[in-house]
């Protein structure tokens, strides 16, 4: 009991932070207090005070400001790296599943090729060759989360075209497109969301590492990994420059961990199982 | 044992040659001419000429593929375009300070999760479970670098216990060698705790759960000797493949603690490598890098079969 009002307030607390990021991101150009990219160097590492929250940067830029900004670019490339890897993994994974044979081994072999590499060191390589900026980084991370979708995608056809009700469908002279459309991917979908809601968390933590290298989003555009990158230089005299951006990563990963966790718990049917049987 | 072994061998084949054909195809993934972004503008046209003869880039794509590879099987990754040095003789240089990083990070992991793990799970639900859960959530959604960071302006800058960069080889000077991997071994070690942690909590659940540890309470042993004798071995499994699954993990949590640490190690040469935009030794050690994590991995799918007889027999 104790452990269930545990999880609904960590669910409470995970949906609302997700909310203020999300208001946060659409909302940047309203309630950043100060242009995010304005310089006053007469201002440069102001403490944190009345006029700027979290204190202003080596160039006299308000961090505050700039951390808002950057939620938009750390929402962007967590939910669209992985729709990207959804999509593209989903597709694999249907027809690797669907056809079988020598297509599903090519299939396979290639996404056990692509998870060979460590993540973050494949996301390196690839920005490294697609130059950095946000677009490069979206397009590494879809990259690498590719695989998980695929398997993932592939096993629930697997399991789903040995059931009945798709020998029925076939009986009937239903032609395979529409067989994976109307019956595969529907029943397919619910640990393919579990596994996307769980990875946007991972997909903020690799950008704001790909942008604390360099290879993110280029300054003087805010984001998280790259304000701490271009604060610990400061963390002497200005340790606010670091802790602002990084408090922000670090609560708005939390709270993506633990709508993940809600959505695992709400969609698979053996974790509600032990949710009721504890 | 031996025919597990043999098997799982042979399908590694494949996807080795796939891992070498993406490798490969980086260098032509790059838009535009890669000889023009590898090189500055003003760099005498003589100059490119060779280097794209040198690198094969001027004949058709099957034979590039078909020379690197026969030059790769012989052991040559090819010279790093900065120094003009072997990759190989590159990374050589630079895997000792990776794999003192490696170990020192998995000892400090393992000193933490077990008995963090071990608590949580037997005083299920209690404060000190609480205590275990949350260090796991937080070790977990704590990127490397801020945690690096916040290890440096607490130990480093503040309290002046430790150094803040840079590295000392502990085999020539283990007390100075020591103290300077102390931080970056420790911002690796504590998410790789984080996660073992939680895994070998709730392996720990599920064992405790089992009929035989109902049975070996009746016969009147200890907690501690139930723990010890009988769950514990049966929990190791699913720990020993999150150990396998965090190898990635680890190194790419170290490709950032050496840069932020200024550690001359394999991972800081990776981040130098693309930002020089030199990709034959891009290429090399991400190469280098994958084949390490491949066999690593077939490693652990051998550990399984030494640590539990079933999966030995079956």
């Amino acid at each position: 009991m104790g452990s269930s009002i545990l999880g609904s307030v960590s669910t409470r607390l995970g949906a609302a932070i997700l909310l203020i990021a999300l208001a946060l991101a659409f909302g940047a150009p309203a309630l950043a207090p100060h242009d995010p990219l304005k310089q006053n160097l007469g201002n440069a590492l102001a403490k944190p005070g009345a006029r700027h929250w979290l204190g202003t940067d080596n160039v006299g830029r308000d961090v505050l400001s700039r951390v808002v900004w950057g939620t938009r670019v750390s929402l962007v490339a967590g939910f669209v790296s992985v729709t990207l890897a959804l999509l593209a993994g989903s597709v694999l994974g249907l027809v690797a599943g669907y056809c079988g044979g020598t297509i599903d081994g090519l299939l396979m072999r290639a996404m056990d090729a692509v998870l060979s590499f460590p993540p973050l060191v494949l996301a390196l390589a690839l920005g490294a060759v697609l130059g950095a900026g946000l677009t490069g980084v979206l397009i590494a991370l879809g990259v690498v989360y590719t695989p998980t979708f695929a398997r993932l995608m592939r096993g629930q056809v697997l399991s789903i075209t040995a059931r009945d009700y798709v020998d029925a469908a076939r009986a009937l002279g239903a032609p395979g497109w529409r067989i994976a459309c109307k019956h595969v991917l529907p029943n397919a979908t619910a640990p393919i969301v579990v596994q996307a809601s769980l990875s946007v968390a991972f997909a903020i933590l690799a950008e704001a590492s790909l942008s604390f290298l360099g290879l993110g989003i280029q300054p003087p555009a805010a984001s998280w990994g790259s304000m701490i990158n271009a604060g610990r230089g400061y963390l002497q005299h200005a340790p606010w420059i670091v802790f602002g951006p990084g408090a922000a990563l670090f609560v708005t990963v939390v709270g993506l961990n633990f709508v993940g966790d809600a959505v695992r718990e709400a969609l698979d049917p053996r974790i509600r199982e032990q949710g009721r049987s504890a | 044992m031996a025919q597990v072994v043999v098997r799982r061998l042979l399908a590694t084949i494949p996807v080795l040659l796939l891992v070498t054909a993406g490798v490969f195809a980086l260098l032509h993934l790059t838009p535009g001419d890669p000889i023009d972004v590898m090189m500055a503008e003003s760099v005498d046209a003589t100059v490119k000429a060779t280097l794209r003869a040198e690198l094969g880039l001027d004949r058709p794509i099957a034979v590039q593929y078909v020379t690197w590879m026969g030059r790769v099987l012989r052991g040559d990754l090819g010279r790093s375009i900065r120094n003009g040095e072997p990759v190989i003789e590159n990374v050589g240089r630079r895997i000792r300070p990776s794999l003192q990083l490696a170990l020192m990070a998995m000892t400090i992991s393992l000193v933490i999760a077990f008995p963090v793990g071990i608590v949580s799970a037997v005083r299920r639900n209690q404060p000190v479970d609480r205590a275990g859960t949350t260090f796991a959530l937080f070790g977990i959604c704590m990127p490397n670098f801020l945690l690096a960071l916040l290890l440096i302006f607490f130990f480093g800058v503040t309290l002046r216990w430790l150094p803040i960069s840079g590295y000392t080889d502990p085999l020539e000077d283990p007390v100075a060698g020591v103290r300077s991997l102390v931080l970056p071994a420790v911002t690796l070690g504590l998410a790789l705790a984080a996660v073992i942690t939680r895994t070998l909590r709730s392996s720990l659940l599920e064992a405790l759960a089992e009929d035989y540890v109902r049975t070996a309470r009746a016969k009147g042993l200890s907690e501690g000797r139930v723990v010890r004798g009988h769950v514990l071995r049966n929990a190791l499994i699913p720990v020993v493949t999150v150990l396998g699954l965090q190898l990635g993990t680890l190194i790419g949590g170290a490709v950032i603690t050496e840069y932020v640490f200024a550690l001359p190690g394999v991972g800081r040469l990776v981040v130098d490598a693309v930002f020089a935009r030199d990709y034959p030794l891009v290429q090399g050690v991400v190469l280098l890098i994958a084949v390490g994590f491949i066999l690593s991995n077939l490693l652990v799918d051998i550990l399984y079969g030494l640590i539990d007889p079933r999966i030995r027999l079956h």
